[in-house]
């Protein structure tokens, strides 16, 4: 018998979760306590290498590490207990799965001899989260904890990445038993995500781009996934191949704004140029993307004339919405990587200029135009001001959901991945007040930016107290047109204009709000104002509510309307009340 | 289904594919571990998948493998995307598509119970004979046929049977393995 008291790998589990997050070199946390995880708040309490961040509500702790992690790379870790606490992480984690963030959540369950008798603060947590996670673990035996943990961390950040669930029982916390640092048979062996890419399907793609008359590299967030590395070689690639480039939503700041091979966001309110050379192209290379419906409007009539290389990390996005010429399954930026070698090596620089010519009539289109005033402030030019006023900050983004996101990816440039944080897939309202703490917390002298809706907002409004207590000086600088504008433009062009539900009625008054958080309240409301109130709130170093009152009835142009194809775009300009009635009328469903 | 009364506006596409339909026989091995065919009956459901037959054992019981047969329905994009499904969950190691190695047996057993007397009793043994089922239980007025085969030849059976007095029937799903030395 091996003497126990000595053996330092011998303790508790609650002892070995936290032991856990320090060999995965976890510095933060997200979390909320409860009866079930109360041993292992009891271990954070006595230790100081893993800071715990006391969010006000599960969901906030969730975002909130959705943002950390989109912004540094690694998992965002998140520790609630069981029951309501795990339920309310349910919209974090669908978001994380949809938007590829790697979680690791670790949940608090009554004692395994209670589970299934509907105990106190019981719930399914693994049935429950078992959609919504890549992978989830419940640990009935605590000499199974070391290895389930460190499995955790390696799912959530391999292939892929995504959010997990680990269970434990309260029993299995008190529980003492053998922790083991990580070890590579930690992991499934039949868990084997494929980072490189098939060489001879590489060979085909080359010989298709060094063939195109008329290209387009279309990136996405699986680009910003891979890593810096990956952006720096889809900037290498673009250099190299002089190819138009656009992107999703989630994959902005891959190439940078200000580059001159841009064409802008692609999609339902991407810019005409780069939807009209989706549409037109002769060869697509799609990079680390997913052909979303959001992307492709009518799939019968997504670039009829193009043959598309897919690189992707997972085998179940290829062919899923639309069928490919050239898939490549692997890590976007090992696939890159050889693509360009072969590409140097073996193909040179096509001829593309009558296309660019052509591009050029597209953008002269001006699509993102909008009408300026002097009077109220248009939502656009807000973004706009937000943009030239944080030039020279090292700034990150993140976003609630509606108008108001669109308008940040439509005029906020990005230079850089990793600087962009908006729930995509999911289309979560309240994701981003709670991930500018998240982002704040990783990034604590950075300037941390959410652009919200006055709908949104109030969605995780509680967080602002959780900014407060961590003295975390993220800025809420809300377009509020007191409407759920997104909403309300969908019924105006779809439903008749009847505005069911959509006016913020009884909003209350944010600079007060703030007041009331302790923290900083200030507003704009004429376009005037801007220039000194977006200074101010860059200048103080406290969270600050920003009511910026913007022009109620804005909408969020260009768009692709009912039942259209990409070379079917309603443009601002055109946008009339007649040419829009038009467009939309008898529509076969798209938007 | 759920057609619209005239296209009306909405967020999404409405119209569907119209590929026509394939059934294919798939085999997944996977970790025999709690959860695990949750996880596969789960995507099914979630996805609005099909399954036209799930059948499951452990297969090597010191590896903990479990082998899953399924047959499922789908156009070929949705077939392809199944399986792409199935292998990116973390405890599966491998998926077969038996329909298209083509190279594949496929068996169900089904144990068939038909009660009658006089004629129709006769009638139902001479063809339980002539399927090679065999009366695994028996009363004066019953029997309980046990057959082996591909589904068709059971589904067949079982038609027969109707007029003969079927009383019910219970079949195991389908399993299927692949021709030749080589395993999955
Ligand atoms: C949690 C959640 N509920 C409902 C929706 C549907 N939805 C999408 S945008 C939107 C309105 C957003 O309003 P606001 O935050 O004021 O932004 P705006 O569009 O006015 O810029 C709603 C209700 C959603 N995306 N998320
Ligand atoms: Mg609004």
């Amino acid at each position: 018998m091996t003497d126990q008291s000595n053996d330092p790998n011998q303790m508790t589990g609650a002892a070995m979760i936290v032991r856990a997050l320090i060999d995965h070199g976890v510095q933060h946390i997200f979390g909320y306590p409860g009866g079930a995880v109360l041993p292992i708040y009891d271990e954070i309490f006595q230790q100081s290498e893993v800071e715990h961040i006391l969010v006000r509500h599960e969901q906030g702790a969730g975002h909130a590490a959705e943002g950390y992690a989109r912004s540094t790379g690694k998992p965002g870790v998140v520790l609630v207990t069981s029951g309501p606490g795990a339920t309310n992480m349910v919209t974090p984690l669908t978001d994380a799965l949809m938007d590829s963030i790697p979680l690791v959540c670790i949940t608090g369950q009554v004692p395994t001899h209670l589970i299934g008798n509907d105990a106190f603060q019981e719930c399914d947590t693994v049935g429950i989260t078992r959609p919504c996670t890549k992978h989830n673990w419940l640990v009935r035996d605590v000499n199974d904890l070391a290895k389930v943990l460190h499995e955790a961390f390696y799912v959530a950040s391999s292939g892929r990445p995504g959010p997990v669930v680990v269970d434990v029982p309260k029993d299995v916390q008190f529980a003492v038993g053998t922790y083991h640092p990580p070890r590579k048979d930690d992991v499934h062996v039949s868990y084997t995500p494929r980072v490189k890419g098939d060489a001879t399907q590489i060979r085909k793609a080359v010989a298709l781009l060094a063939s195109a008359k008329r290209p387009v590299i279309y990136s996405g967030g699986g680009v910003i996934n891979s890593g810096p590395e990956a952006s720096k070689l889809l900037r290498e690639l673009v250099e190299v191949t002089g190819f138009p480039i656009t992107s999703t939503l989630m994959g902005l700041g891959a190439y940078p704004a200000s580059g001159k091979n841009w064409l802008g966001m692609l999609g339902m309110h991407g810019t005409y140029e780069a939807n009209m050379t989706m549409h037109g192209c002769d060869v697509m290379l799609c990079v680390g993307a997913r052909f979303d419906d959001r992307i492709t409007g009518r799939t019968d009539a997504f670039s009829p004339g193009s043959k598309k290389i897919h690189i992707d990390i997972d085998p179940s996005s290829i062919n899923k919405n639309i069928r490919v010429d050239v898939p490549i399954i692997g890590d976007v930026g090992n696939v890159l990587g050889d693509l360009l070698q072969v590409f140097k090596a073996e193909a040179k620089k096509p001829d593309i200029k009558t296309w660019w010519q052509e591009i050029a009539t597209w953008r002269a289109r001006n699509s993102l135009a909008y009408k300026k005033s002097n009077d109220v402030i248009l939502p656009q030019y807000a973004i706009q001001k937000l943009f030239e006023a944080t030039r020279g900050h090292d700034t990150y983004i993140t976003t609630e959901v509606g108008q108001h996101q669109m308008w940040a990816a439509q005029f906020f440039g990005f230079e850089e991945p990793h600087r962009w944080m908006t729930s995509g897939g999911l289309g979560t309202m309240g994701y981003g007040l709670p991930a500018a703490l998240g982002v704040q917390v990783a990034h604590p002298d950075s300037l941390v930016i959410d652009i919200a809706g006055d709908a949104s907002v109030q969605m995780t409004m509680q967080e602002m107290s959780t900014a407060v207590q961590f003295e975390l000086p993220i800025k809420i600088f809300i377009l509020n047109n007191q409407y759920m504008g997104m909403v309300r433009q969908w019924q105006q062009l779809l439903h008749g204009n009847r505005l069911s539900h959509s006016y913020s009625e009884a909003l209350p008054d944010f600079v007060k709000l703030a007041d009331a958080f302790g923290c900083v309240g200030i507003q704009a409301i004429k376009p005037s104002d801007l220039d000194g109130a977006l200074k101010e709130m860059i200048k103080v170093k406290r969270p600050v509510l920003f009511d910026c009152r913007v022009a109620a009835l804005e909408n969020c142009f260009p768009m692709i309307p009912s039942g259209k194809a990409h070379n079917e775009m309603l443009l601002p300009v055109e946008a009339t009340d007649e040419a829009t009635a038009a467009a939309f009328a008898g529509g076969k469903a798209l938007v | 289904m759920n057609q619209p009364a005239n296209q009306p506006a909405s967020a999404y596409f409405l119209e569907e594919r119209h590929d026509p339909n394939e059934t294919h026989t798939l085999s997944v091995l996977v970790q025999n571990e709690p959860g695990v065919l949750a996880r596969v009956i789960g995507l099914f459901s979630g996805r609005g998948y099909n399954i036209d037959s799930l059948t499951v054992s452990e297969t090597e019981n010191q590896k903990h493998l479990s082998r899953i047969t399924i047959v499922t329905t789908g156009t070929p994009m949705v077939i392809e995307q199944i399986k792409h499904q199935l292998d990116r969950m973390i405890p599966v190691y491998r998926v077969v598509d038996m329909t298209i190695t083509g190279r594949s047996i496929e068996r169900e057993l089904a144990m068939v119970k038909v009660s009658g007397r006089g004629d129709s009793r006769v009638e139902a043994l001479r063809l339980a004979d002539a399927f090679r089922a065999r009366v695994i239980d028996a009363t004066t007025e019953s029997f309980v046929f046990e057959i082996t085969g591909n589904s068709s030849k059971i589904s067949q059976f079982i038609d027969l049977m109707r007029p003969l007095g079927l009383v019910e029937v219970s079949r195991t799903g389908v399993a299927a393995i692949g021709r030749g030395p080589e395993g999955m």
